[in-house]
């Protein structure tokens, strides 16, 4: 079977979204040009309908500081992928992680810049343990992690919202949030000359890029994750430690996941959160994770990707675009990506063209062919 | 007599491969006509090409004397054509009916007539000997019943022409005998058999001709009465094949591996191996012989550490090592061929490369502080692919899970008898594999024990266990029940053993 880059079948569907975007947006009677308009907007801060105005850059860091966290999220479930494991606990780790990085924040006294480190520290730790627990009792219970970490999203959402309620000083004036943490463990902004919130935190995305892709591509320890994530029985027969790969697993991803929870605490909220809902972010990551191929470079692609449309739904609207464009944009791909063995086909058969059937073989004998 | 089907001087070109090279096949109709050839010598192709699934580059098909396009599995199914495939595709939670009309469901008022349709498959099944329940499903029946729905699958689309992909590769001697006959049934009701196999003793048996090919090309078309089985086996590997495994004297050292006592429990709690004594020393091969399910399966999970034992104990060079972990075990000098290469010997998404050093990936040269080395494991690949022979697509890039069965068995072969260890415990090394393949590993396994290995070989095969043990131990129902030397006895005394009649330790 010819082996297609995951990469390109994603940058397909890619494609193929934005193009259907644009059809349905000529169907509803809207111009077209005005998507392009807001996603060039989005992505570069030009304005093409106005090419006297300059250049914005407040839209691209805008854009940049929704990436931040979609990358995380999209690394923590790319890490579980490729060890065979499904996390689909993204939001939870996601929320003990913003709750461990307000309790350090408002709790602990430290200088500036170690006070932020040792939020994140704190965020990664707390939503590895909301990772240990699906992982613990996948690995010795047999217990699908799918159905646990599902539960223990909504576990995480009220344990933390009662810890915080009752443990940290709330805001009198809500009543739906701390009072603002000190500024010794606010991430800043990188530049204040535009009035978007990117801050430093980005460098974090940069460092778990580094991380996934070193113990994923480089190291015995993702050797034999990876190992046991394709075949558990081979990997335990080879003497690895199966059960511990797999909790260890579940932590990383977890790990990955709270740090982007407490990234928003930090650098966007300054506050300690009470969660009304989830935030989506663990769940975008699923559709990142996806789309990246589950490795280090394809996940950076499609959080760049997902933040941007993420980012433009404001300047759809403000040239009467429904912001849904964006997500229907998302849905498609994801769905395309998702059937991706349709887009081999047509593949297939655009590079055979001449014969009529383009069937795979199951496999040419020997496979030595 | 007239031809079912004639494959006339077909050639296909694969991009950088040509995998049938001028191959004629002509069937004649009602006779079972075997196809032989080793792993890749292009017989899979020549079958697609049959069912449709590929175009042949050139030459012509002819079905009963009429030239064909098939363009289509669809066609080749309304010319009677019919495929019972080596891996069932059949579901596992329907039953026998549901999974034989799929796709051609009897309607009665728009709803499916599973009754009428079960009364056909019924029919059928009796018609032709198959003996299958309409209503089982088939989750719960044996994989030799489920290989006779795919047949009825067939029958039931009304094929005439019946082409059976290497069918006894998963089945039990029992059930092979069974098909054999089965066979012979539907030629007596008219059918026509088309059987691919690389196992010459089938042919012998069930088949009256037998064309053969060698790396994409035609050799020959040969009446299986008349030749016999190392002339077939020539033809197919093109030299000569010795059945036999050439060895010397064996000169037998202090023990290695020491079982005593021994039990270890199934995984229903019940003792599957009991009181169990048995020594290897360094230098000899110790076959155990046995029925399968007689506990050899335990008793290789307790030696290895998949399995716990439940009483005794095993010593290996002296040590202790029945509480070990599996890790322990291996760097204490044990080396494994596994019964299952696919759950247990490989990981069939890794490249092969990676496949290699499964067991030893954090030591140096592989890796140094939890870093592998990738210029180390790429040189080791090529070492062991080069040394042993293993072919693939993309060396030692490739995705394992696109080897043969043989390529994929010969790089564990290569893994754990590289190990170089004091002991080789091998399950059931040439399962599936074709006769060039099972004499270079079993010429391998009796190099490794003239080098001083303790070898204990477990295998279903009696052959095999007669052609390369020095001393053959036979269990039954977890016991051993004889220990005898190897030329001291014969296919029937250790036959009488294996059935638990007779007890015989001799060979202590």
């Amino acid at each position: 079977m010819k082996k297609h880059n995951p990469l390109v079948i994603s940058l397909i569907a890619v494609v193929i979204g934005l193009l259907f975007a644009f059809g349905l947006v000529a169907i509803t009677g809207r111009n077209p040009f005005d998507l392009l308009t807001a996603l060039v907007r989005s992505m570069t801060g030009f304005n093409m309908q106005k090419p006297d105005a300059g250049i914005n850059p407040m839209f691209v860091l805008n854009w940049f500081k929704y990436s931040v966290p979609m990358i995380l999220t999209g690394l923590s479930v790319a890490f579980a992928y490729r060890t065979g494991l499904f996390n689909i606990g993204g939001e939870g780790q996601f929320i003990v992680g913003g709750t461990a990085a307000a309790f350090v924040a408002l709790c602990v006294d430290l200088p500036p810049i170690i006070h932020p480190i040792a939020c994140l520290l704190a965020a990664a730790a707390a939503g590895a343990v909301w990772g240990f627990l699906p992982g613990l009792l996948k690995a010795y219970r047999g217990i699908n992690e799918v159905v646990i970490c599902i539960m223990l999203n909504y576990s995480a959402m009220y344990i933390c919202n009662m810890l915080t309620r009752g443990l940290l000083p709330i805001d009198p004036n809500t009543n739906a949030r701390t009072i603002s943490i000190p500024d010794s463990a606010v991430l800043k902004q990188v530049t204040t000359a535009t009035a978007s919130q990117f801050n430093w935190g980005f460098l974090a995305a940069i460092v778990g890029l580094v991380i996934f892709w070193f113990i994923i591509e480089k190291t015995t320890f993702g050797f034999s994750l990876k190992a046991t994530g394709f075949n558990k029985e081979a990997a335990r027969f080879a003497g690895m430690k199966v059960e511990r790969n797999i909790i260890l697993s579940m932590m990383i991803s977890g790990a990955f996941c709270g740090v982007a929870g407490a990234l928003l605490v930090l650098g966007e909220y300054k506050y300690g959160r009470i969660y009304t809902g989830f935030d989506n972010y663990g769940f975008d990551g699923i559709s990142i994770a996806l789309v990246g191929a589950a490795n280090a470079v394809g996940v950076f692609f499609a959080g760049m990707l997902f933040s941007l449309l993420k980012s433009a739904s404001g300047n759809l609207q403000i040239f009467q675009i429904p912001s849904e464009i964006a997500e229907l944009v998302q849905a498609i791909i994801i769905y395309l990506v998702a059937i991706q063995y349709a887009i081999i086909l047509v593949l297939d058969k655009i590079d055979f063209k001449g014969f009529k059937k383009k069937r795979e073989p199951k496999s040419i004998e020997g496979g030595d062919a | 007599m007239a031809y079912a089907i004639e494959m006339l001087n077909i050639t296909k070109d694969f991009p950088g491969i040509r995998a049938n090279d001028n191959v004629t096949l002509k069937i004649k109709e009602q006779t079972v006509h075997a196809l032989l050839g080793e792993n890749g010598a292009g017989k899979s192709t020549l079958m697609s090409i049959l069912f449709g699934l590929y175009q042949p580059t050139s030459g012509t098909i002819k079905v009963r004397g009429k030239e064909v396009v098939i363009s289509d599995p669809n066609i080749a199914t309304e010319l009677g054509i019919g495929m019972v495939h080596q891996h069932f595709k059949l579901i596992d939670c329907f039953t026998v009916t549901e999974n034989i009309i799929l796709g051609l469901e009897p309607k009665k008022f728009g709803m499916i007539d599973i009754k009428k349709a079960a009364e056909r498959v019924k029919e059928l099944s009796e018609l032709y000997g198959l003996n299958v329940d309409p209503y089982a499903k088939i989750q719960d029946i044996s994989v030799g019943m489920q290989q006779r729905v795919e047949i009825l699958k067939m029958l039931y689309r009304n094929a005439e022409i019946l082409i059976f992909d290497e069918p006894t590769a998963v089945l039990t001697p029992q059930e092979i005998h069974e098909l054999m006959n089965i066979m012979r049934g539907l030629i007596k009701e008219g059918k026509t058999i088309l059987l691919i196999t690389h196992k010459l003793k089938e042919i012998k048996e069930v088949a009256d001709e037998c064309t053969v090919l060698r790396k994409g090309k035609y050799i020959g078309t040969i009446d299986v009465k008349e030749t016999d089985e190392k002339q077939m086996a020539e033809m197919m590997v093109g030299r000569e094949v010795s059945f036999a495994v050439e060895k010397g004297e064996c000169h037998p050292g202090k023990p290695v591996l020491e079982i005593k006592d021994l039990t270890v429990m199934n995984v229903k709690k019940l003792p599957a191996v009991k009181n169990l004594n048995l020594t290897v020393r360094a230098g000899e091969i110790v076959g155990l012989a046995g029925i399968d399910g007689n506990g050899q399966t335990e008793l290789v999970y307790a030696l290895t550490g998949l399995a716990k034992a439940h009483g005794g104990t095993i010593l290996l060079k002296g040590q202790d090592i029945t509480h070990m972990p599996i890790k322990k075990r291996l760097d204490l000098g044990m080396s494994h061929v596994p019964e299952d290469r696919h759950k247990h010997g490989l990981v069939l998404d890794f490249a092969l490369k990676d496949n290699f050093i499964i067991h030893c990936y954090n030591r140096p040269p592989f890796s140094e502080h939890g870093v592998l080395k990738p210029k180390a494991i790429d040189e080791y690949a090529d070492k062991l692919i080069e040394q042993f022979d293993v072919r693939s697509g993309q060396g030692k890039e490739t995705i394992t899970r696109s080897m043969s069965g043989g390529n994929q068995q010969k790089a564990i072969i290569a893994r754990e008898i590289d190990r170089s260890t004091d002991l080789l415990v091998v399950v059931q090394p040439t399962r599936g594999l074709d006769v060039g393949a099972i004499e270079y590993i079993h010429t391998r396994i009796v190099e490794e024990r003239d080098k001083g290995k303790a070898i204990l070989l477990v295998s279903f095969e009696l052959d095999e266990i007669l052609n390369l043990s020095d001393r053959i131990a036979v269990i039954h129902d977890g016991e051993i029940t004889g220990l005898v030397w190897r030329k001291d006895t014969d296919e029937n005394e250790l036959g009488l053993m294996m059935a638990g009649s007779l007890k015989k330790m001799e060979a202590l």
